[in-house]
């Protein structure tokens, strides 16, 4: 068995047992994201002496007997979490260069259980992305290859940095933010497992806001218990950030036994959509069949307002985006760009910082909050959101979770999909509903294509039942038995 | 509806985003793309229905109004481009 080999609930007993030490993990990850990052961009920055600093705090730790069970685990970083002392970009050239003064909180939680950080993860600009081609640091390269072929794949995005890192194995688990589905779809590219929490389960404090309604961190890692160990640490109440829900964080991996029998699990309609790959709809199939063999009744559900969650998720966050990104203007820190006057300083800074997609984003949300549109795209958006919120209620008032596929294709190649950017966009369609109304949803790798790239089945549960998400993921997991791993990784 | 050059600079102007002629054009394919499709939310009757402005499930939380940090001017200033003291020294902002 190679170092590398090890899920975080193995090293951990590894670790405990002394069979391993962290500083011999740690330093096994350093040199493997020497060796393959230069390739991958995965990170922006690495973090190679401050991980083997960790590492031996860990190593002393589990000594006295004190270690968590992520005392010495070396993760990645997503690079829109603010570390103190360590360079934070969110993957735009604007914050550059930014060296933030404080920890984010989730950052924090996971520091104060001993996680190692080795290094800042790649991410679409300001998360806004959905293949992670927008960062302003360059592309991330997917570690799976399509059978017989050596083009370039995208990891999904934005975080698909964290995303190629634990697909490659250059980090144990990584940290992920998910506005839209940037968690949920570059796991089902990469081939892992992520959770996006209920909004509010994980604090926002501390992560670079995109759209603060939907933005949620969330754990990205190669198993659904993984992910369980991790969120345990991250969740729980922040007064720092005034959406945080102040209630009682479960031990989620004592759900991962649970099993789904008796269980209610809705299939929804609308998440048939034509056109939609037919791979993508056998391997839904397959995962209702396993879940029926385990015991979980199959109920038939309607949310009828999905084809309208793009649409709205594409008025609201770049709304939102809009207004969080007017205080990058150049004046108190970060990139700046001398101008005539001031208006000219801020539009010169904000013309050269902001990438294409950015740019995007902030006009078409400046436009749709603007004098005299502001009622028919804004508001018209936001009670369509209370619908969608609505199907999901009621749904909920029928079953106690819900399975769709994750992503409507496998990892495509890099300058695919770029004709226009609603092309793009279609990426998120099966995962924005449940962003925009804030419930759990978590993707599980469930197979592979016909030409051997990972695909994800995601499950939806109620909001803050992430218990039942664990049970359904994790007996999808024991179903489908997904033991692929990329071609290009650490050995 | 469909945004003309003149607007997607107006835009450009209240987003204080810097851009030229071809930038404009393109720009507007991209800008009229997105806003065409989202036009199809005009089919959905919401006669009744509230706007959802968030995804908590909750009010805003309110807090005691009092200092619960402070004395931090380094940190605070530590990405300054440049300073006078314990101020941020920057071009004039207010005529």
């Amino acid at each position: 068995m190679s170092i590398f080999d090890y899920t975080i609930a193995g090293a951990a007993k590894a670790l405990k047992a002394k069979e391993i030490s962290a500083v011999e993990l740690t330093t096994a990850y350093n040199e493997a994201v020497a060796a393959l990052n230069p390739r991958l961009n995965a990170y922006i920055t690495t973090t190679p002496e401050l991980a083997l600093e960790q590492a031996k705090a860990a190593d002393a730790r589990i000594a006295e007997g004190s270690a968590t069970p992520l005392t010495g685990i070396p993760i990645a970083m997503k690079d829109l979490f603010c570390t103190e002392g360590v360079r934070t970009t969110a993957g735009s050239s604007i914050l550059e260069p930014f060296i933030p003064p404080y920890e984010s909180t989730v950052s924090g939680k996971l520091k104060e259980a001993g996680a190692v950080m080795l290094g800042k993860a790649n991410l679409d600009e300001f998360a806004m992305g959905s293949s992670n081609i927008t960062s302003g640091y360059g592309p991330v390269e997917n570690p799976w290859k399509r059978q017989g072929s050596d083009a370039k794949l995208v990891p999904g995005g934005s975080s698909g940095g964290s995303a190629a890192a634990v697909a490659a194995r250059i980090a144990l688990a990584a940290t992920g933010t998910d506005t839209g589905g940037s968690i949920r779809q570059p796991a089902a590219f990469t081939g892992l497992a992520g959770i996006k929490p209920t909004y509010g389960r994980c604090s926002r404090w501390g992560v670079v806001a995109f759209a603060s309604s939907l933005d949620q961190p969330g754990p990205m890692a190669r198993n659904v218990e993984d992910n369980a160990l991790l969120l345990n640490a991250m969740a729980g109440f922040d007064a720092k950030d005034s959406t945080s829900a102040d209630r009682e964080v479960p031990d989620f991996t004592a759900a991962l036994t649970r099993g789904v029998r008796g269980l209610k699990i809705g299939i929804p309609a609308e998440y048939r959509l034509e056109g939609t790959n037919p791979e993508i709809l056998a391997l839904w199939d397959k995962g209702i069949e396993w879940l029926k063999a385990q015991g979980a009744e199959i109920i038939d559900i309607s949310l009828p307002h999905t084809k309208y969650g793009l649409p709205v998720y594409y008025i609201v966050a770049p709304a939102e985006a809009s207004s969080n990104l007017a205080r990058y203007d150049g004046v108190r820190y970060g990139k700046r760009v001398d101008g005539e006057d001031l208006i000219d300083l801020y539009e010169r800074t904000r013309a050269e910082g902001f990438g294409a997609e950015v740019k995007r984003r902030i006009m078409i949300g400046t436009y749709v909050l603007s004098h005299g549109y502001y009622d028919a795209y804004y508001l018209k958006a936001q009670k369509v959101r209370n619908l969608i919120l609505k199907d999901f209620t009621d749904a909920f008032g029928r079953v106690d979770a819900i399975l769709t596929p994750t992503a409507p294709s496998a990892a495509f190649g890099l300058g695919e999909k770029m004709d226009d950017p609603v092309t793009m966009y279609l990426n998120d369609v099966f995962t924005v509903p449940a962003s925009l109304a804030g419930v759990p949803a978590m993707s599980v790798p469930a197979g592979l294509s016909a030409d051997g790239l990972p695909l994800g089945l995601q499950v939806i549960g109620k909001h803050f039942d992430e218990e039942t998400v664990f049970a359904v993921s994790a007996a999808i997991e024991a179903a489908a038995n997904f033991t692929a791993l990329p071609e290009v990784r650490a050995k | 509806m469909s945004l003309d050059a003149a607007t997607v600079r107006r835009i450009a102007k209240l987003a204080r985003i810097r851009v030229n002629d071809e930038e404009v054009s393109t720009l507007q394919n991209e800008l009229n793309a997105i806003l065409g499709y989202v036009e199809q939310l005009a089919e959905v009757n919401v006669e009744g229905v509230e706007p959802l402005s968030g995804g908590a499930q909750m009010a805003l939380r309110q807090r005691e109004d009092k200092l619960t940090d402070g004395d931090m001017a380094e940190k605070i200033l530590a990405n300054a481009p440049d300073r006078i003291g314990n101020f941020f020294a920057v071009p004039k902002v207010v005529e």
